[in-house]
């Protein structure tokens, strides 16, 4: 039997049966295209929409939440900055370069379209373990390659993010790309379509059959012969994104423009459609007067097209010519394709005949599916078993070397130094620290931007692993000076159809959910990524990917966290527990993904985060670091290593001596401070009832001794952990296999 | 003193250095723009860094057949003072304003780093705020600044002291360890016979903020107040 046209659109029976209710006819194949696209996963959140009511979206900073191209927050003085992260994980699995270069340019423009200059980006990539594969060396080369072609060439400096591996992101790679812009509150735009008889004007680059269907493409799994969906990847140009950023900004300025919005997944369709139903209205596009850079296009294709670097200006009647007169100037075009209507339906034309016409409401109306969850079958073994038979190191000191020189912890300079990370001269902490610092210009104050993950937390325990990665981000945030605001999250997911696969994303969701309420950090913005499974490996990790921003209150705040001068008091803040569950020393030493995450407690944490940012605001604090991946022992070396001093420190613990060192126990952080300063630090943690405890001295030994009372765990010289620790990246990208 | 900035499609560092000549500096400024013959009423002309023309057939080769750049030949000719900075530096090389020309980095990366710079000679208008062998740290961003010119014109440009910047260790050792990109003789920037037209690939304006930690940098745009101050008085 053949296939039904509707399920080779990648709609179900039913969802055919409820467009038909709507429309009260059949559709035709531009309606059938139209709706194949919004109801999609990518476009419609079919799978993720049910689960956003937990999610806190309002306080005080937040001027705009979820909804628009971006959210919005406030950062004082009537300035905003407004940012978001989006997934490109199925164009980068395929043509990587491509790929990653375009998800940074389609973030870019989510920006722009707020009425904002992008002025950082980051991004968090998650790939198999480069040592085990040329592929994927060979898709590590590449993303990174094509992040740092567009980011470098359009002029945005790459300020940070991370870089994961694990072999359940082989062959599916993650590749979210965050963007940051900032404005005057004043200079806010929005993606509506008001005014009946206002014009929709295309703006940017032609339209070709590049990307044709990435929004269906993104939402359904990984094929082995997925060459065919090589027609979904779209191409980027970095120097028409320059172009139309200087061009958009300056019409901003004028009073022409009512409404913005950037086209990316479902290209024309989904950015007009939007624009509509936020104002109520209807809109028709007449598709023959669409810039094309190819023959022959059916109006479905030149209505899905994902060709890259084109935005959707909603442009009062009348000034059209003015705004194509600035388009004119940096030698781009600005041409009126269409009209708002009053009628509320989304109509297609041909050369002034319609051959299409749909109400625009019942686009936005994607049906959305709670589905069935269950436990995973491997939280049951994986949360009993007894980490006691783990045996401990009889070498510490090599099991440090080895830590240094893990994927996850190695330093990533070889990624970084592709990135240009100073244009614009905003970069205060570039990358390699717990935050990236941009600063205002004019201003004494600057902007903390972070992206964390730990998909290995949350495959073991989705609810507190996702707990633990925005605490993550807060702590990150909170040690570089800046006050934690806000959040917008990358859910990346595999198939949400498996129950074992919902429950990790309905669980990760609530974690999520909860640790913003506790630590006050809105979600003003997402993106979701389902269907990250591929026949050999299958489902990824689940991936919730929080990209947070926090406020600088004054540049004098800006912490770093390398040591600064030998004879400063180390004082470690929080408790040490016996834990060695699902930590990067279990997987990267015994080779074991295995035990429960480490306990949170978000009531500690928020008193803890206090703590740290008052005590950096009274300027007792010389560096921070927070303890994560690889916990006391490698946090101690990297701040040795940056600092390029030593460090000497004594702890009491009755437990074995790897979860000393290489523990995870949460809600940790590394002060320094200055002899004169070191008594209030310890003063002010009492009054806050967090703990803290001087462990050590920072010394001009070049060796790092870490004692358990007096038993000796730890004297290796910083020369070695720096070796290790600056050489580990470029070793694993030079394996031949 | 008036300074331009002159900005081509794809700039992306025209406003850094519009920023410190109107910040650092407290100096006017104004934007030059590619489609423009007349440059107006300036003292200095910076050609900013980024990818004009998207780097399109070679980073500067389209730059150089703008209308702007050829008014700007003239300035230069005129005695005016040019420095190209980055993609400004591969323009008037393309331009052949400045001898030689900018390939691919040896290691065949994008390589953004602060590097540490050696100044080799100071009697000229960008350099002279610095002092003899001064070692400072300058940001370089670029994939194609590998610095090759023919062996005559080496020898002659270092028999002529027109090197003005190498690429150096903290110390302010010279060698092929201290060679980012592979530049022949560590060259990170030159200047014109006349001595006017600088070209560097590091970025002076990046090391010019103390906000951002580094302020060296700041010494070339001083040099160049100084100079056309004397010359102006």
């Amino acid at each position: 039997m053949e296939e039904k046209l509707w399920i080779k659109a990648g709609l179900t029976d039913s969802e055919y049966e409820l467009l038909t209710k709507h429309m009260g006819r059949e559709p035709n194949t531009v309606e059938l295209a139209l709706y194949a696209q919004m109801w999609s996963e990518h476009c419609g959140y079919t799978h993720t929409r049910p689960l956003f009511k937990h999610f806190l979206t309002t306080g005080p900073r937040i001027v705009q939440g979820p909804g628009e191209n971006a959210g919005i927050v406030d950062i004082d003085d009537d300035e905003v900055i407004t940012f978001k992260l989006e997934s490109h994980n199925h164009p980068s699995a395929i043509a990587p370069f491509q790929g990653a270069a375009t998800g940074v340019g389609g973030i870019i423009r989510d920006i722009l379209a707020m009425g904002a200059y992008p002025v950082a980006s980051l991004n968090s990539l998650h790939f198999g373990h480069p040592g085990e594969g040329g592929h994927t060396r060979w898709l590590i080369s590449e993303v990174i390659h094509g992040i740092g072609e567009y980011g470098n060439c359009v002029g945005v400096p790459t300020v940070g993010g991370e870089v994961r591996f694990a072999n359940a992101y082989k062959g599916n790679p993650l590749v979210n790309a965050m963007c940051v812009g900032f404005m005057k509150k004043s200079e806010i735009k929005k993606a509506i379509a008001t005014g009946v008889g206002n014009s929709l004007m295309i703006v940017g680059n032609l339209t070709g059959r590049d990307g044709m269907g990435g929004a269906s493409f993104a939402s359904k799994d990984l094929e082995e012969e997925n060459d065919e969906d090589r027609g979904a990847i779209q191409v980027g140009d970095p120097f028409m994104e320059k172009l139309l950023i200087e061009a958009c900004l300056e019409v901003f300025e004028e009073d022409y423009v009512v409404g913005v919005q950037d086209m990316g997944a479902a290209g024309i369709l989904s950015s007009s459609v939007e624009t509509a139903s936020k104002a109520g209205n209807g809109v028709e596009i007449d598709v023959a007067l669409v810039p094309k850079r190819e023959e022959a296009m059916r109006p479905e294709e030149v209505m899905i097209s994902e060709s890259q670097e084109r935005m959707l200006l909603i442009v009062k009647k009348g000034m059209e010519d003015n705004v194509n007169k600035i388009f004119h100037k940096w030698d781009l075009h600005a041409v009126v394709i269409g009209q708002v209507t009053d009628d509320g339906m989304y109509r297609v034309l041909e050369n002034g005949k319609t051959v299409g016409e749909v109400p625009v409401w019942s686009l936005m109306d994607a049906p959305t599916y709670i589905l069935d969850a269950k436990v995973p079958a491997h939280l049951e073994h994986t949360q009993s078993f007894d980490l006691e038979s783990v045996p401990v190191p009889d070498d510490l000191n090599a099991t440090l070397i080895q830590m240094l020189s893990a994927p996850d912890i190695c330093s990533k300079e070889w990624v970084y130094r592709q990135y240009d990370h100073r244009v614009q001269m905003n970069t205060v902490v570039k990358p390699g620290s717990d935050a990236a610092i941009i600063r205002i210009k004019g201003r004494d104050k600057g902007v903390g931007i972070t992206m964390d993950s730990n998909g290995r937390y949350c495959y073991l325990n989705p609810r507190i692993g996702a707990q633990s990665v925005v605490a993550e981000s807060a702590r990150n945030q909170v040690v570089s000076g800046a006050e934690p605001i806000a959040i917008t999250d990358g859910l990346n997911f595999g198939n949400p159809e498996k129950p074992d696969v919902y429950y990790q994303l309905e669980q990760s969701i609530i974690g999520i959910s909860e640790a913003c309420r506790a630590l006050d950090t809105p979600v003003i913005g997402g993106n979701a990524s389902l269907y990250n499974k591929t026949p050999e490996f299958g489902d990824i990790y689940p991936t919730p990917i929080i990209g947070m921003t926090g406020l600088v209150k004054s540049l004098k705040h800006v912490t770093t966290s390398d040591f600064k001068d030998a004879g400063d008091y180390i004082v470690l803040v929080g408790e040490t527990k016996n834990e060695i569950g699902a930590s990067e020393y279990l997987d990267h030493i015994h080779n074991l993904i295995t035990g429960d995450v480490p306990a949170l407690d978000l009531k500690v944490e928020r008193e803890a985060q206090n703590y740290i940012l008052d005590a950096i605001r009274k300027g007792l604090v010389k560096s921070a670091h927070d303890l994560g991946d690889g916990g006391l022992a490698v946090a101690l070396a990297e701040s040795c290593i940056q600092g390029g001093l030593g460090a000497k420190v004594t702890v009491d613990h009755d437990f074995r001596s790897d979860a000393i060192l290489f523990g995870e126990s949460q809600t940790r952080f590394l002060l320094t401070a200055s002899e004169a300063q070191v008594d209030k630090l310890i003063d002010l943690a009492s009054k806050a009832g967090v703990e803290a405890a001087v462990i050590g001295k920072t010394t001009d030994q070049a060796m790092l001794t870490i004692m358990n009372g007096s038993e000796p765990l730890i004297d290796v010289a910083i020369a070695d952990c720096e070796k290790s620790f600056k050489t580990g990246f470029d070793k694993l990208m030079k394996t031949e296999n | 003193m008036n300074w331009g900035v002159l900005l081509f499609p794809g700039s992306n560092c025209a406003e850094d250095c519009f920023h410190v000549v109107d910040q650092v500096l407290g100096e006017p400024v104004r934007y030059l723009w590619h489609k423009d013959t007349d440059l107006g009423d300036v003292d200095a002309i910076i050609l900013p860094g980024g990818f004009s023309y998207g780097d399109h057939l070679r980073p500067g080769a389209i730059a150089h057949f703008s209308k702007a750049m050829a008014s700007v030949k003239q300035f230069a000719e005129d005695g005016g003072l040019v420095i190209g900075i980055c993609n400004g530096f591969q323009i008037l090389t393309e331009s052949r304003m400045l001898p030689g020309s900018l390939l691919q980095n040896r290691g065949l990366k994008f390589l953004c780093q602060d590097q540490t710079l050696r100044v080799e000679n100071t009697q000229s208008p960008f350099t002279s705020d610095f002092a003899e062998g001064e070692v400072f740290i300058c940001p370089i961003a670029h994939n194609e600044g590998n610095y090759y010119a023919d062996p005559e014109t080496i020898a002659e440009m270092e028999a002529n002291g027109q090197i003005l910047f190498r690429y150096s260790s903290p110390e302010g050792e010279v060698s092929d360890a201290t060679n980012p990109n592979g530049s022949i003789n560590n060259i990170a920037g030159i200047i014109n016979r006349k001595g006017n037209v600088v070209g560097m690939m590091p970025h002076p304006e990046r090391s010019a903020d103390e906000v951002l930690g580094l302020s060296d940098g700041k010494k070339v745009f001083t040099s160049m107040l100084k100079h056309l101050s004397a010359i102006h008085s």
